[in-house]
């Protein structure tokens, strides 16, 4: 009989399900790949086959022109792969279209959950807790000093700057997939009905968003203001545009940051900037610890992140747990 | 404290001096007494809390968190206090909600704590706060605020907040301890200052303009060089002497032999030297800066130093003598005090700065391009009925700098500003060749500047910068090294810090050199031909 679990292997550049000879997140081309979510690090263009949800799969076409050999997968729904494995995507929470993976083969169960968070998120589906022997972790915030605070008392920040300071606009730095979608659609949830502005860079993807039925409220394009119309308004744009050269044609931009990182202070100064908000779509410290807990699985690998702390967290509660050393993941600018 | 601690923070967070100095005016402004006063006084690091030390809030984390867990947080983070209140385990609501404390509260508790009990009460006061409040008690229990504050910032701060001088602050802070409640009653509420004739306190500097195109005439204003060291300021009042820098700070502990010397009652300006033959200056004269510079931030002294570096003070002024204050009098009834006060000063450690005997302003200029000593820094031309008036006063005091050194140096790096100049590469590093650049010599840096250039200069000088950059490490860009700089500097000196071996003095951009070929630029050995340690 096969040691347990030999039918997934995790190899430099990704997880590999052998029987089927499918990858998940791979980090360079292969035949057949199974993507949790469209960010960069885990969805990459050029594979022979792509199994996606139909969101994941719409970001990558916008992305990647993945057009030839997608097979799109419903949340719930279940595939089946060659060599007798099964795969179902489940709702990750993390950005439109994020899925856990739940690979089932002779009688054992592993749940790779990409990138994820527990927090209410209006732009994509709530993570859901799914049983599983083997549960394949992200851990990009595995430090007991990540606690995000509520996405509330943050956005509120902005509106007491904007009060404070009508004469300058609040530039705020947010990664294009995800982040920038769902920091408009808490401002629009709060009750700021104002148009926001975008960075050209933005537009493609928020119009996506839109397309599937998030609601995003007046958005316009910051190439057709006037710097006038700018002050006391909210501008979205990449992390990279802040102290850009193309800031300049903004009123003097209070440089806000939406991002998990910016919990600690350094963090914030390193980037200039002068108004941190810490809003991440990764789980934090208590998620992360919080949904091992609950999906309570016989061993915990880790992919990416911090993983030193969380390792030493399943130590302390008598659980098991390895690391996985991964290629190709990048912290996020989450 | 939440106020302090937002204050804190936004702090942080702002790289502008004008908007830090707005933040902090709005605080004094709004924030009660004697909270406002306690705050001043942690930002400008004038609180000692003795039995609590940042082992005392390790300790506590110890027993609270994982000293693996700990350990692995603090590496990320780079701050004892910032982790300790991240990673602090807020109770569940408490039953009982205590509100948190304010700054006045915190401080009588923190003063009141001993060794045994600082632990329990520290970590009541935690269980009180929010993770921002636990940072800024923590900072004020123990120091280093690293808030960007200083205490010239604080004090431009406190006069703009309730429109009074800067000058006037300056003399009462020194009068005055925390919380000041004396300096709020005057400033905020007009009330009577606080008397300080009879304390050793620092009385602001009278300072100098540049003199640049001016040109006056010699029967209205007297000549006497700039001496190259420190400006300083001693006080012997009420039987006490102290040593204070241009910047108000005492630096007694720096110049003890400086403090004994001084035992006549009253407050004299001077240029703070350190006698040299064994730097290449005159057996008896000053030595370079270089030579005093071994003396400066010291907060103890060894007896090697006091021998090899022998301080001495050269009196320009006399502010008050025998409890009178001089200030209002013209310079030259002052001038004359200075000179009878001599006699009763230890020739030791004190001379008086030359008065320089010049019939024209053309024979002043030739006095001055004949400056040999490398203790001069230029001249000083100060009105003959000037009061002492602290601040920069138009007309009264000119300085007239010797020409400065140019040297034709190549851009390496830049980086970029901070505030409204944070997206433009606005502070550059530059080098010289080590050798012949034709036979594939070097460059090496050998130095930094951030000014001389105009707004104009700076749009194209940043272009440059973006269409050369051949790497990029964070904030900074490394170029082609195809831009020279015609750098403007004071002195240059031997250094271990920096690989060329050379540091410069006041280096900026004087002109952008466009036009030139980088070959052209100049060599270290040019440079190093005008150290003169
Ligand atoms: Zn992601
Ligand atoms: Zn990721």
């Amino acid at each position: 009989m096969a040691a347990a679990f030999s039918w997934i292997r995790p190899e430099p550049h990704g997880i590999h399900i052998v029987p089927a000879d499918a990858w998940i997140d791979p980090a360079r081309p292969v035949p057949r790949a199974l993507v949790t979510h469209g960010h960069a690090d885990h969805a990459r263009g050029g594979h022979g086959q792509t199994i996606a949800t139909p969101e994941t799969l719409a970001i990558m076409d916008l992305r990647y022109n993945t057009r030839e050999g997608t097979q799109p997968v419903a949340y719930g729904e279940t595939i089946r792969l060659a060599g007798g494995v099964e795969a179902t995507f489940i709702p990750a929470g993390h950005v439109l279209g994020s899925a856990q993976i739940l690979l089932e083969h002779a009688g054992e169960r592993v749940v790779i959950t990409g990138d994820y968070k527990r927090r209410h998120d209006p732009t994509c589906v709530a993570f859901e807790v799914t049983p599983c022997d083997v549960f394949i972790t992200e851990a990009t915030f595995g430090l007991p000093l990540f606690r995000h605070p509520p996405i509330t008392g943050e956005l509120a920040k902005i509106h007491q700057r904007l009060a404070a300071e009508p004469d300058r606009c609040v530039l705020v730095g947010a990664y294009a997939l995800g982040k920038a979608q769902r920091v408009i659609a808490e401002l629009r949830d709060m009750g700021y009905h104002d148009p926001i502005w975008l960075h050209g860079a933005m537009e493609r993807m928020c119009r996506l968003y839109q397309g599937w039925g998030v609601d995003l409220g007046d958005l316009r394009l910051v190439a057709d203001a006037k710097k006038d119309e700018l002050r006391g308004q909210v501008v979205v744009c990449p992390p990279g545009a802040l102290g850009d050269r193309w800031s300049r044609r903004l009123p003097d931009p209070v440089t806000a940051m939406a991002s998990g990182w910016m919990r600690v202070r350094q963090r914030a100064r390193q980037r200039g900037v002068e108004l941190p908000l810490v809003i991440s779509d990764h789980a934090d410290w208590d998620e992360l610890t919080a949904t091992v807990q609950e999906v309570n699985p016989a061993e915990t690998w880790i992919t990416h992140g911090r993983e030193e702390a969380l390792l030493r967290w399943h130590q302390l509660n008598q659980r098991k747990a390895r690391a996985l050393a991964l290629v190709g993941y990048e912290d996020e600018d989450d | 404290m939440e106020r302090f601690a937002a204050l804190l923070d936004a702090l942080v967070y702002t790289t502008s001096r004008n908007a830090k100095l707005r933040l902090l005016a709005d605080y004094l402004r709004e924030t009660p007494d004697p909270d406002r006063g306690w705050a001043l006084a942690a930002l400008t690091d004038g609180l000692d809390f003795p039995a609590v030390k940042a082992s005392t809030v390790r300790g506590l984390m110890q027993e609270r968190v994982d000293p693996v867990l700990w350990t692995l947080s603090r590496d990320f983070v780079g701050d004892t206090a910032e982790t300790a209140s991240l990673l602090w385990p807020e109770p569940p609501v408490p039953a009982d909600v205590t509100p948190p404390p304010t700054v006045a509260e915190a401080v009588a508790q923190l003063a009141a704590m001993t060794r045994a009990s600082a632990p329990g009460e520290l970590a009541a006061m935690f269980d009180r706060l929010d993770s921002s409040g636990r940072y800024a008690l923590i900072k004020l229990a123990t120091g280093a605020m690293r808030a960007g504050v200083s205490a010239r910032l604080a004090k431009t701060a406190f006069a703009q907040a309730f429109d009074v001088s800067v000058e006037q602050v300056e003399e009462y802070w020194h009068a005055l301890a925390p919380p000041y409640a004396e300096l709020f009653a005057w400033a905020a509420h007009g009330q009577e200052p606080p008397d300080t004739a009879s304390m050793p306190l620092f009385r602001p500097f009278m300072l100098a303009h540049p003199l640049e195109e001016t040109v006056v005439d010699l029967t209205d204003y007297a000549a006497e060089w700039k001496w190259d060291g420190i400006r300083v300021q001693l006080a012997h009042v009420g039987g006490e002497t102290r040593a204070y820098s241009r910047s108000g700070d005492d630096i007694s502990a720096t110049f003890p032999e400086m403090i004994a010397a001084l035992q006549v009652p009253c407050v004299v300006d001077g240029e703070l030297l350190v006698r040299g033959s064994h730097q290449g200056g005159e057996e008896g004269g000053a030595a370079s800066f270089n030579a005093l510079q071994q003396r400066l931030g010291r907060k103890t002294v060894s007896k090697a130093m006091l021998a090899d570096y022998p301080a001495f003070v050269r009196l320009y002024d006399v502010l008050m003598l025998d409890g009178t204050d001089l200030r209002e009098m013209r310079w030259t009834e002052r001038r004359l005090r200075l000179e009878a006060l001599m006699a009763r000063l230890p020739a030791s450690h004190f001379d008086i700065s030359q008065v320089l005997e010049a019939d024209t302003f053309d024979a002043l200029a030739t006095i001055r391009e004949g400056a040999r000593d490398e203790a001069i820094e230029g001249l000083m031309l100060k009105r003959r009925d000037s009061p002492y008036i602290a601040g920069r006063r138009v007309g009264l005091w000119y300085k007239w700098k010797r020409d400065p050194l140019l040297v034709d140096c190549v851009l390496m790096y830049a980086q970029r500003g901070s505030g409204k100049r944070s997206s433009f590469y606005s502070d550059y590093t530059f080098g010289c060749w080590d050798g012949d650049p034709d036979a594939g010599a070097e460059l090496l840096p050998v130095g930094k500047a951030y000014s001389g250039f105009t707004d104009e200069e700076l749009k194209r000088i940043d272009r440059h910068v973006r269409q050369h950059t051949t790497n990029r490490f964070g904030p900074v860009r490394e170029t082609d090294r195809s831009l020279v700089f015609e750098v403007a500097f004071d002195s240059v000196h031997t250094s271990k810090r920096h690989k060329s071996g050379l540091a410069m003095r006041f280096p900026r951009i004087h002109r952008v050199r466009w036009d030139k070929p980088v070959h052209e630029a100049d060599r270290i050995e040019t440079l190093k031909a005008l150290i003169k340690d």
